[in-house]
């Protein structure tokens, strides 16, 4: 890792810590989503032919949502540089122009990745009980950390498009409701049709399914190589596009 | 940072035909300058006449649509990381982070401009007993006033120590007595040999600190000249009549016979270039003739405004 990247890293994260609503996201939501599903909606939510408990069939969508929603709300955080007076200190200092895009996805995965952790915990403590081997939860750490760096990435192409904070804001109720739209609040089979097609053939189906194989120790099936697919897929598309959109806005 | 700068190149900056638009509005129509190594050059015009966009073009922030440029020796399309490297700015819009203290925003660019951290920090110290701003060096950013901005902002500019610096209009807003402590760090980077290409709308700026002074207006140089040499073009001093009547104003200008004096019925004001005593005690002996009464004289020597209003209105 070269010293601009972590000196924009650390940047980022400072950010984080002083900016009062972004630590709220990233360590209050989590905890209040998951307690919001177990306990609000749980009760009245049947799991269909799945026969799990409530808990165990929300994990991990709510996981998604912890971590995707901050992830998200990089755009704003680009938007906010591109906008500003900073963007033309950055350009004129001997940093190559990936720095700052790459800088902000870095200090995303690590906050939100802590938050997808805050809501495990919270989970955990609701009385979530897992059945994991350390293989197994490696395997979670690498989707749910795929799945941030996905949004990320997204998030921070979505910010160098639009090109203003309001905007950029946006983009974290896409990223909020996709979750919702999937396997993962309620089983995809309950759904009306259109929504059930939607539902099956969406990314967040195939990681919320996975997810829930590894924690719960069931069959995968073939949801692990489709998330992957599609989290690396987004990933070396949006990364890249991100990088060059950023170059070219930097360069006249 | 009493660094001293040797180097083989004589000017700092160089460009030539500088030309730049935005779709149909063409804001630089072919910009010439020169800046010799250690000098300071004001660039001096109003709104809207390319100021900032010369700028830019010579911090690699914009490309231009033609010309040529060379800053610290390094072609400013073609070697934009190496000018880069030698530059530092100060744009008109504050280029520090709120969220951060005066500090760890310069700890932060020292960082970035590849020192190391222990030495790093050391720089910022350094910077922020130079600039005032030790008292608030703790504080967020965001609680600090334009002056204090402003300085930090300079002093994030010059982390690097930078051969060449370029201060994007440095006082604008600033009270008198910061756009002082301004100037006077200004003065300090000359003297140890910093070469500095500075923006401004206010010509006594440009007067107290440039070696030389470009007018630019309309997207083109119209004057490149010394303070002096430039208030020499416009000539000696001035005498200011204000008449007693509005209706005395072109009598008057026809019983003095000068073509070059300037006549405004509005404010019953006439004005002329003095060429010594004679001409002034005859200038008054004619128009006292003429049963024209003055209410006010006042003679003053030319000033920056008077350069630049005849340059820009040729101009125009």
């Amino acid at each position: 890792m070269t010293a601009a990247l972590r000196l924009l890293i650390g940047r980022s994260l400072r950010h984080e810590l002083r900016t009062p609503d972004s630590l709220i996201v990233n360590t209050a939501l989590p905890v209040i989503i998951m307690v919001l599903f177990v306990y609000v909606f749980g009760g009245a939510i049947s799991t269909g032919s799945s026969g799990l408990a409530y808990i165990d069939f929300v994990v991990p969508a709510v996981l998604l949502m912890s971590g995707g929603y901050g992830a998200a709300l990089t755009a704003v955080n680009i938007a906010d540089d591109m906008t500003g007076g900073m963007i033309d200190r950055f350009r004129t200092l001997p940093i190559s122009g990936w720095a700052v895009p790459a800088g902000h996805v870095v200090a995303s995965v690590i906050r939100n990745v802590g938050s997808s952790a805050i809501a495990l915990a919270a989970a955990i403590l609701l009385g979530f009980r897992p059945y994991a081997s350390l293989v197994d939860w490696l395997l979670v750490l690498a989707l749910v950390t795929g799945y941030v760096l996905a949004m990320s990435a997204l998030a921070v192409l979505w910010g160098l498009l639009v090109n203003s904070t309001q905007a950029a804001g946006a983009f974290s109720f896409i990223v909020l409701f996709l979750p919702y739209l999937s396997d993962g609040v309620v089983p995809a089979e309950t759904m009306p049709g259109a929504l059930r097609a939607f539902a099956e053939h969406q990314p967040a189906t195939p990681i919320v399914d996975a997810l829930r194989a590894l924690l719960l120790d069931q069959p995968m099936g073939s949801s692990g190589v489709v998330a992957a697919g599609w989290l690396g897929g987004a990933v070396l598309i949006a990364l890249p596009t991100a990088a060059l959109l950023f170059r070219r806005k930097t360069r006249s | 940072m009493n660094v001293i700068h040797s180097s083989s190149f004589t000017d700092a900056i160089h460009a030539r035909g500088l030309t730049k638009s935005f779709g149909s509005t063409r804001v630089l129509a072919g910009v010439d300058l020169t800046v010799p190594v250690g000098t300071l050059l004001a660039l001096l015009g109003p709104n809207g006449s390319g100021k900032t966009t010369t700028v830019r073009i010579l911090t690699t922030l914009l490309a231009p649509d033609a010309g040529t440029a060379s800053v610290g020796g390094h072609d400013v399309t073609r070697e934009g990381v190496a000018v880069r490297r030698a530059i530092g700015l100060t744009a008109q819009q504050a280029t520090v982070d709120d969220l951060l203290t005066g500090r760890e925003n310069l700890e932060l660019f020292a960082g970035l401009h590849q020192l190391g951290r222990r030495q790093a920090r050391r720089q910022a110290g350094e910077l922020l007993e130079r600039f005032h701003l030790t008292a608030a060096a703790g504080r967020r950013v965001a609680t600090y006033s334009g002056g204090m901005r402003r300085r930090l902002d300079l002093a994030a500019s010059m982390v690097s120590a930078p051969r060449i610096l370029f201060l994007d209009e440095p006082t604008t807003g600033l009270d008198p007595r910061s756009r002082a402590e301004l100037w006077s760090v200004i003065r300090e980077l000359l003297a140890s040999g910093t070469t500095i290409l500075l923006t401004t709308q206010y010509l006594e700026e440009a007067d107290q600190l440039a070696d030389r002074i470009a007018v630019i207006d309309g997207g083109r140089v119209v004057a490149d000249d010394s303070p002096a040499a430039l208030k020499r073009q416009v000539g000696s001093e001035r005498l200011m009549l204000r008449l007693a009547h509005a209706q005395d104003v072109a009598r008057a200008g026809a019983a003095l016979g000068d073509a070059g004096a300037h006549l405004d019925v509005d404010a019953r004001q006439v004005v002329l270039a003095v060429r010594g005593p004679d001409h002034l005690r005859r200038a008054l002996d004619l128009l006292h003739r003429a049963g024209i009464e003055v209410e006010h004289v006042e003679l003053r020597t030319p000033t920056l405004d008077d350069v630049f209003f005849e340059l820009t209105a040729a101009a125009a």
